[in-house]
C-alpha cells in the first residue's frame, strides 16, 4: 500500500497569516493582488495534491493543506467604496502562508 | 491521432490557434497513452449535459427542506447524489454558499474560469472576462449594479475567488411572496446569475 505523504496542517480556523509574495517561474494558484496582504482562516479545505508539481509533470506530493482565507476588501483595495465589512475569499495552499 | 474528436472541430472556417492546439495537445495526450479519445468524449458529455436548470432544480429543493439544505451546505456531494445528481470523484470539490438579508456572496476565477460546471455546465463567456474577472475582486457592487442589481449597502459582500480545488455555487434567498409555490415552480424561478451571485433574485 502506497502511503500519501501531506504536510501537516499548521494553521487552526481564525488564524492570522500573511500570503507570501513570490512569482515563480513555475505555474502557481496564488494571485498576485493577495500577496503580501494579511487575512485569517476561514476554513481549512482539504489537503489536496500540490498543483505547482501537477502541471509540470510531478506527483503533487507533499499533498498540501488548502485554506480559504478571509483578507478584507479595504486592505487590498486602498479606495474600496462598498461596506467596510465587505471581504474576499480566496483558497490559498500552506506553502503560500506565513504566520502573522 | 484518433479521427472521432477532430471530428468534432471540423467546420467550413479554418480552425483557429488554441483550437489546432488542443486538437494538438489531444493526440499527443492519446499517443502517450495518458488519455484517451473516449475519455475526452465522456467529459465532453458530461459537460454538456449539465445546464443551469441542475443547479435550479438543487436551489428549489434547498428552499423547500431545510434538512436537505443543512445537508447541502455540509457534503454538498452526497446531497446532490439524493437528487440523482453525481458529482464525478475526480471533478474539484463543489461548496454550496448561502445568501441571507445581510450576506450575499459572489464567485469569480480570477486566475482562470474555474466555475461550478457540474451544477451550471458552461460559464457564460463574460464569466471568463479579463473585466469580470479583475472588477469582480475589486469592485463587487459596481459590477451587480450593471447586472441591475443594487445592493444595500449595509448588507456584507463575500467574494469567492476560486482559485484552486474548490467550487463555489451561490444559494440565492428565496424571493418574497412565494410561499404558495411547488418545488418546481420555484425552481422556474432561479437565474443561472443569481446562482454565481452578480444578481439578487429579490429583487
Amino acid at each position: 500500500m502506497t502511503t500519501i505523504s501531506s504536510e501537516t496542517v499548521r494553521y487552526p480556523d481564525g488564524a492570522a497569516v500573511r500570503v507570501r509574495v513570490g512569482a515563480p517561474a513555475h505555474h502557481f494558484r496564488t494571485p498576485a493582488y493577495i500577496q503580501g496582504h494579511t487575512g485569517v482562516v476561514d476554513a481549512l479545505c482539504g489537503t489536496y495534491p500540490n498543483p505547482e508539481s501537477l502541471a509540470h509533470g510531478g506527483d503533487g506530493l507533499p499533498r498540501q493543506p488548502l485554506y480559504r482565507v478571509r483578507l478584507r476588501q479595504t486592505d487590498l483595495w486602498p479606495d474600496y467604496a462598498g461596506n467596510p465589512d465587505d471581504t474576499l475569499l480566496v483558497d490559498v495552499y500552506q506553502h503560500w502562508l506565513e504566520p502573522a | 491521432m484518433t479521427a472521432t474528436h477532430v471530428e468534432d472541430h471540423v467546420h467550413d472556417q479554418p480552425m483557429s490557434e488554441v483550437a489546432l492546439r488542443s486538437v494538438a495537445i489531444e493526440a499527443l495526450l492519446a499517443d502517450k497513452g495518458l488519455l484517451t479519445a473516449d475519455q475526452v468524449q465522456q467529459q465532453v458529455n458530461l459537460m454538456d449535459g449539465r445546464t443551469p436548470a441542475d443547479g435550479a432544480r438543487v436551489v428549489a429543493r434547498a428552499w423547500t427542506d431545510a434538512a436537505f439544505k443543512a445537508r447541502l451546505l455540509a457534503d454538498s456531494r452526497s446531497a446532490l447524489a439524493e437528487m440523482g445528481i453525481s458529482i464525478p470523484a475526480e471533478t474539484p470539490h463543489l461548496a454550496v454558499v448561502e445568501n441571507t438579508d445581510d450576506l450575499h456572496h459572489l464567485v469569480v476565477c480570477t486566475l482562470c474560469s474555474c466555475y461550478p460546471r457540474m451544477l451550471l455546465g458552461r460559464p457564460p463567456d463574460w464569466y471568463k472576462s479579463l473585466a469580470y474577472r479583475a472588477r469582480a475582486v475589486s469592485d463587487p457592487r459596481g459590477v451587480m449594479a450593471e447586472f441591475g442589481t443594487t445592493l444595500p449597502t449595509d448588507t456584507r459582500v463575500d467574494v469567492l475567488d476560486s482559485t484552486a480545488d474548490m467550487r463555489y455555487l451561490v444559494l440565492p434567498c428565496r424571493p418574497a411572496g412565494t410561499e404558495g409555490m411547488s418545488e418546481e415552480e420555484l425552481a422556474g424561478l432561479v437565474t443561472r446569475d443569481s446562482m454565481i451571485g452578480v444578481t439578487r433574485l429579490s429583487d
